[in-house]
């Protein structure tokens, strides 16, 4: 047995060390937001928090997630309250299809809680996940949106 | 030859079997979870319930794309409903085939949803307001006709008398409905909803995990299943070791599917996964195994010298032309298999009974997963339940159903039990219905004053129509290759006043599955014309622009569109050192479009696309910021496949496993994209996919103005180029 910690709650669950912590999230405990786009750390869908730090979930083995505290899309919003990052992908009307949001959300959120007003540089060398909609001009736009809230 | 669009077998198989089924199920049944809470439907498309909250039927597919949102808009515009009140649900095509097809074509493929559907569906709207007001006007015991309706109220001019939609729905629904057909739509000059740029009604919850994608799904008792089918396309299960992994942790069963795959049932899909990895297959690999993509590349080089087999745009006298020209250009182009690469992998859940067949599973068109429901079943129509799921991307893809037809074969093997079924990305990427490969040898011929006067093209490539839709060939040919660049029409018409043209193809398919990919065959027709435009525009010593134009007067609404997109652009206008511009023009799926693209090239091949101005002519616009949306995706759907696509061939098997080896565009190498919207009104025309026609040749023929090398083969990750 494996205990979790995510979104602030103690999940303890019947799965193999070596499980990527993304299908711990999703089947073992039910948290479907986090999305499985590639399984390789090439697409960026799977992003979670560790710490505070933005992680590729599907190539993390779940072990090495006891003990940290993880954050998934789930848990972001307090009370059902938007963060400013979830506001300004409202507002600038961002997802499409929508699959590749929570990953891109989460490594945004990561990314101004290092950087509070990162450059187009900076935003570039940091978010590197895949959106097949090609949704990138608006999640700019949001980023920035976001980073001045 | 015009291509279009035909409806797909399948939705023809449900429509014939539509009465019959009907009949069956008798017409009593509550169609839709608000008319099961107790609402009863005004029609097909509204239901308004007491509190004033309006459910409005969609029957097509949301992926991304936005028709939800825009087919909503046109609804409520005739129905003169309050748009915050308006919510939605999803059609289930079993009770389109109960209801003799009331809700039309289910298919969201060919740029279509909305410009297929729009008149309908306003006027289903229309029919639904005409009610609420005759109720309202019954209650009152006044004329119809001295009432209007406008944000959800009833007035009577008269009396100032109001009255709410909710308030009189419930009578509206006992009037007789009024033939759909009678109603006289709104001027689209009067819109309020419809046309503005409203809030699409499905972004919330993608913003914070709630959103429920095919992939999602949670069944009492469920199991997961993973699969690999034959890695060479053709081939067949010989035989597998199911003994070595159903001592495996969490393992149920391992099942052959279809002759073609091995599926391994698990209680969580990893543990499947897993498993299947372990596993041991034999196949036989059939005649599919000897391919490599150079044989391919010979195939269809042979197939550009070959005898015509089908003309598709002839014009003039091509063999004078050439005779007589003063100057000649001729180029070879090829472009090659594209994978679709959904962000969310194919996937569908089913269960299977004996009296009963239900998939879950998101699609481009609902109808065909009923169809393939009860083709795999064995069971009939009334038999068979399809839940629609928001598509993680479709792209073209999730118009076909494989996938679904493997989960109903493995669900038969274990009955009662719910399978969700999901492809790996690796099976994804290798078991793909790509988007054909082909090759084109281009020839023009100019006279003494550089005027083109014949313009020959000789497609060679495979036919998607022949691998997946055999019935919609015509004579065994395939028209639907020539898009954009048919002689009239209004789906994709050349736009050049070129006298003399000859287009045919040679078709060579090979032993992997073809699929309409979006865009489909416009993608690589309009680099082969465009590029090579460009290429005789160079050797005129013409700028292209207006090399362009002098060859446009009779196609007044391609020129519009080019025009609108240099004068954004600022054609002409100097540009920063290094910086160079490239442009392009096409028709598609009834729309007009273009680009100006700018670029620069450093001397060791770093590309930077800094801007694209795309404009295009749809006609009308449902909503501007959806169709805003759809040019700028369209440019990195396109772009991703010329900078980094292309799936090649060794051993019959497909190459490129994940998007590690098929990459897509990321924030860094994302142009900044302009739109012009210049909608000339009178016709209905996709924005899905035009865009993506003119967003490769836009940039290679920068590409070509800044470097003076012109690329003929993709992608540009094998040319020496790469971005950041």
């Amino acid at each position: 047995m494996i205990s979790l910690t995510i979104n602030g709650q103690t999940h303890t669950i019947d799965v193999e060390p070596d499980t990527p912590l993304l299908w711990a999230i999703r089947e073992n405990v039910g948290l479907t937001g986090t999305k499985y786009g590639c399984g390789v750390a090439q697409c960026g869908s799977c992003t979670v928090h560790i710490d505070g730090v933005a992680v590729r979930s599907c190539s993390m083995p779940v072990s090495a997630a006891v003990g940290t505290k993880i954050t998934t899309i789930e848990g972001i919003a307090e009370n059902n309250v938007l963060t400013k990052v979830q506001q300004a992908w409202l507002a600038n009307e961002v997802p499409q299809c929508g699959y590749c949001q929570s990953g891109m959300i989460m490594a945004v959120t990561a990314l101004l809680k290092d950087k509070p007003k990162p450059t187009d540089a900076e935003i570039n060398d940091t978010i590197t996940n895949i959106c097949r909609c090609g949704t990138f001009q608006q999640v700019r736009a949001a980023i920035h949106a976001a980073a001045n809230a | 030859m015009n291509y279009v669009p035909k409806i797909d077998r399948r939705s023809f198989v449900v429509g014939t079997a539509a009465a019959g089924a009907g009949l069956t199920l008798g017409m009593t049944l509550p169609f839709g979870a608000a008319e099961a809470q107790g609402t009863p439907e005004l029609n097909a498309w509204v239901v308004v319930k007491p509190d004033d909250t309006v459910v409005i039927r969609f029957a097509r597919s949301e992926m991304g794309q936005g028709a939800l949102t825009g087919l909503c808009q046109l609804i409520a515009e005739e129905l003169e409903c309050d748009w915050a009140k308006v919510s939605w649900e999803y059609v289930n095509p079993a009770w389109n085939v109960a209801r003799k097809r009331v809700w039309g074509n289910f298919n969201s493929t060919g740029s279509n949803a909305i410009r297929q559907s729009h008149e309908y569906v306003r006027q289903g709207g229309a029919a639904a307001r005409q009610m609420l007001i005759q109720a309202a006007a019954d209650a009152w015991k006044v004329p119809a006709a001295e009432c209007t309706a406008a944000n959800s109220v009833v007035t009577h001019a008269g009396t100032g008398r109001k009255a709410s939609y909710g308030s009189v729905a419930l009578a509206a629904a006992k009037i007789e409905p009024p033939d759909p057909k009678s109603m006289k739509l709104k001027d689209p000059k009067s819109w309020k909803i419809a046309g503005k740029p409203l809030a699409r009604l499905d972004t919330r919850d993608k913003l914070t995990g709630r959103q429920k994608y095919s992939i999602d799904t949670q069944l009492p008792g469920m199991l997961n299943a993973a699969i690999k089918a034959c890695p060479v396309r053709g081939g067949k299960v010989v035989s597998f070791d199911a003994a070595k992994v159903k001592g495996m942790k969490g393992v149920k069963d391992v099942f052959n599917v279809g002759g073609t795959a091995v599926a391994v049932v698990a209680d969580t899909w990893w543990h499947a996964k897993t498993a299947l990895d372990a596993l041991p297959v034999v196949w036989d690999e059939g005649p599919g195994a000897k391919v490599s993509s150079a044989t391919i590349a010979a195939f269809l080089k042979e197939g550009l010298e070959a005898q015509t087999q089908l003309v598709g745009n002839k014009t003039g006298d091509i063999g004078a032309a050439l005779a007589g020209a003063a100057k000649k250009v001729e180029a070879v182009y090829a472009y090659p298999y594209q994978n679709h690469a959904c962000m969310e992998p194919l996937n569908a859940t089913a269960r299977y009974t004996a009296d009963k067949c239900e998939v879950w599973t998101s699609t481009q068109n609902a109808e065909s997963v009923l169809a393939a429901a009860v083709e795999a079943s064995g069971l009939p129509f009334s038999k068979c339940d399809v839940t629609v799921v928001t598509a993680g991307g479709g792209f073209g893809r999730r118009g076909r159903t494989d996938y679904v037809t493997q989960a109903v074969q493995i669900a038969k093997q274990m009955p009662g039990v719910p399978i969700k079924l999901l492809w790996s990305r690796e099976e994804d990427m290798t078991q793909g219905t790509y988007h054909p490969i082909t090759q084109c040898k281009l020839t023009a011929s100019l006279d003494a004053d550089n005027n083109v006067t014949g313009l020959n093209m000789r497609i060679s490539g495979q036919s998607i129509l022949a691998g997946i839709a055999p019935d919609r060939l015509t004579n065994g040919r395939d028209p639907a290759v020539f898009q954009g660049l048919n002689a009239g029409g209004a789906e994709g018409a050349l736009g050049y006043d070129i006298p003399n043209v000859f287009i045919d193809h040679a078709m060579r398919n090979t032993h992997l599955t073809p699929g309409f990919w979006r865009g489909v065959n416009n993608n690589q027709n309009a680099i082969y014309l465009e590029c090579f435009i460009d290429e005789v525009a160079h050797a005129a010593g013409v700028d292209p622009l207006e090399f362009r134009r002098k060859m446009m007067k009779k196609h007044p609404k391609h020129l519009a569109v080019l025009n609108a997109a240099a004068e954004r652009a600022e054609w002409g206008k100097p540009l920063p050192k290094g910086v160079f511009r490239g442009i392009a023009q096409q028709m598609g799926y009834g729309s007009y479009v273009a680009a100006v693209s700018e670029v620069s090239v450093s001397s060791d091949g770093l590309l930077t696309i800094h801007r694209i101005v795309g404009a295009t002519d749809s006609g009308h616009i449902a909503n501007p910021l959806l169709v805003e949306r759809q040019i700028a995706g369209s440019f990195v759907f396109g772009l991703s496949a010329i900078l980094y696509g292309g799936c090649t061939v060794k051993d019959g098997r497909i190459e490129q496993t994940n998007f590690d080896s098929y990459n897509s565009m990321r924030m860094a190498a994302m142009p900044k994209v302009e739109t012009v919207l210049v909608p000339s009104g009178g016709f209905w025309g996709g924005v899905g996919e035009p865009t993506i026609f003119v967003a490769a040749p836009s940039v290679l023929n920068a590409i070509f103005a800044a470097t003076g090398k012109r690329i003929r083969s993709f992608p540009l990750k094998d040319q020496g180029l790469r971005t950041a």
